[in-house]
């Protein structure tokens, strides 16, 4: 991909697109990427809620994996770094994972596809190049290459498959989570039904010169407005989802960031290929003894929003700090605030309140199931 | 009506002055949804924080712009933040001020001199 050689940026397939639109462009991971676009976030989310939306995530890394023994081979080797089953996910599916170092913490969190003969994943861009070398040092004989000629784009929202199945009709039998390689008049794309804001919805990847005339036909259709990062990171909240580097990172196991669910019973203990992930025996002990916190959704009672680094206390007034905050701002679905963050387990049960200390001031929150909005995908 | 380089506008009605932010400073911030007021009846002096705006993007602070005291407080903000974006410099007014010294607006800008500042 190209580079602004003033701001020392990487610039996507896109980047003319967003100008042209009249986004309002910021650095992130390295990128010149659209935050927000005339309509602004909130009218942003609400309509990729109601409608759909159009997102470029071309700073993402794609990686293909590919070892001799075909996709089971790369399964296989790929075990030793994530605590996820590969062996059993079925061709034409994906699975979402984390990377675990050797105390239990998390390097970062990704989704991994079978693919009928390699492996393909899908990695967060400011943990690219660290995860291509994890990748390279921690799978012998697994060739890992890096693909750089292709963008990135999400379709999300309840119209996203009305929308896409006019230019790809094969997309409309895809369940959530398939995969699928797909001719078109864009050339090949690489589709899957998943995505980061709790909607039904795709993530293509496009050879970077089809990329803008992808993105053009789909802005064409009246359902289709393009959403930028600052909503991208609203409806994730609403939806649950971690962001890398603030709800998890190496000091947060996937126990503790309430993640058990992608860890399947075949890597704990008992299991058939328990463990030998790094990080497997601190894991593995949480799964059996429960980890000290939790990552828990938290409803602020006013209508402040808790932000990022909120210190967390049990009480209204006295003791120390027991928590932070790790995301929260507005959720435009919700209506009201809406944040996440770490409490001790003895107040991680729903309906606990809390204090967040803001400006100075404790503001009781409760302590709210996750997501904040129903999860709306195609099962 | 004056004009603060922190994107206030102040508009002086008897011996009055009622404080808002400018479309500009509305339009930077982007989607409001909280804003905390000042109790009636605080003694404010010139830079205090005393208005607390939150955005989809961030919080920010609004600075009392003269010394005084204020007398009102725009009590619809609490409850519908998004009126700052709707209409900043009509209902979306934060709140009325009683200066101690009128002379202290004439430190500001008049609306040609804050167009220039915000092209």
């Amino acid at each position: 991909m190209r580079k602004d050689p003033l701001a020392d940026l990487h610039m996507t397939p896109l980047n003319a697109l967003h100008r042209e639109l009249g986004a309002r462009m910021i650095p992130f991971a390295g990128y010149d990427m659209p935050v927000h676009y005339p309509m602004g976030v909130m009218k942003e989310h609400l309509h990729c809620r109601a409608r759909a939306g159009l997102f470029d995530v071309s700073h993402m890394g794609q990686v293909i994996l590919r070892a001799a023994g075909g996709y089971a081979g790369a399964a296989e080797a790929m075990e030793r770094l994530v605590p996820v089953d590969l062996l059993g996910l079925a061709e034409g599916r994906q699975r979402y994972g984390f990377f675990t170092d050797a105390a239990g913490g998390i390097l970062d969190d990704l989704m991994l596809a079978n693919r009928g003969d390699h492996m393909f994943v899908v990695v967060n861009a400011a943990c690219k190049a660290d995860d291509a070398a994890h990748m390279r040092a921690g799978l012998p004989g697994v060739e890992v290459e890096e693909i750089t000629g292709r963008a990135l784009m999400a379709l999300q929202g309840p119209a996203a498959e009305s929308v896409l199945a006019a230019l790809v009709p094969e997309v409309a039998a895809m369940r959530f989570m398939d995969v699928g390689v797909f001719d078109s008049v864009f050339g090949e794309l690489w589709i899957s039904r998943s995505g980061y804001t709790g909607e039904d919805g795709f993530e293509i990847s496009v050879a970077e010169d089809q990329a803008e005339p992808l993105a053009r036909a789909l802005l064409a259709h009246e359902d289709v407005a393009p959403v930028g990062l600052g909503a991208r990171d609203s409806l994730r909240l609403e939806a649950g989802l971690c962001l890398y580097g603030h709800d998890i990172d190496t000091t947060t196991t996937p126990v503790e960031a309430s993640l058990i669910w992608a860890i399947q019973k075949v890597r704990r203990a008992g299991g058939a290929r328990a463990g030998g992930f790094p990080g497997a025996a601190r894991i593995l002990r949480q799964l059996a003894e429960g980890a000290p916190r939790a990552r828990v959704g938290l409803l602020p009672s006013g209508r402040a929003p808790m932000r990022e680094g909120t210190a967390i206390f049990a009480a209204a007034e006295g003791g120390e700090a027991v928590g932070h905050v790790t995301s929260g701002g507005f959720g435009p679905t919700v209506g009201a605030p809406v944040s996440m963050g770490y409490v001790p387990r003895t107040l991680a049960a729903g309906g606990t309140t809390i204090y967040g200390e803001v400006r100075g001031k404790r503001l009781a929150a409760r302590v709210a199931a996750l997501p904040f909005t129903p999860a709306r995908f195609k099962r | 009506m004056k004009f603060t380089e922190e994107h206030e506008w102040l508009r002086v009605e008897d011996d009055l002055v009622t404080v808002g932010i400018t479309e500009h400073a509305a339009e930077q911030l982007g989607d409001v949804v909280f804003v905390e007021l000042p109790e009636v009846g605080t003694h404010v002096t010139r830079d205090d924080e005393i208005v607390v705006i939150e955005s989809v993007k961030a919080a920010s602070d609004i600075l009392a712009p003269i010394d005084g005291e204020i007398v009102e407080v725009n009590e619809v903000l609490t409850d519908d933040p998004g009126k700052v974006n709707e209409d900043p410099l009509g209902d979306a007014w934060f709140f009325k001020i009683r200066p101690e010294d009128m002379s202290q607006l004439d430190d500001y800008m008049d609306e040609a001199a804050y167009k220039a500042l915000v092209g």
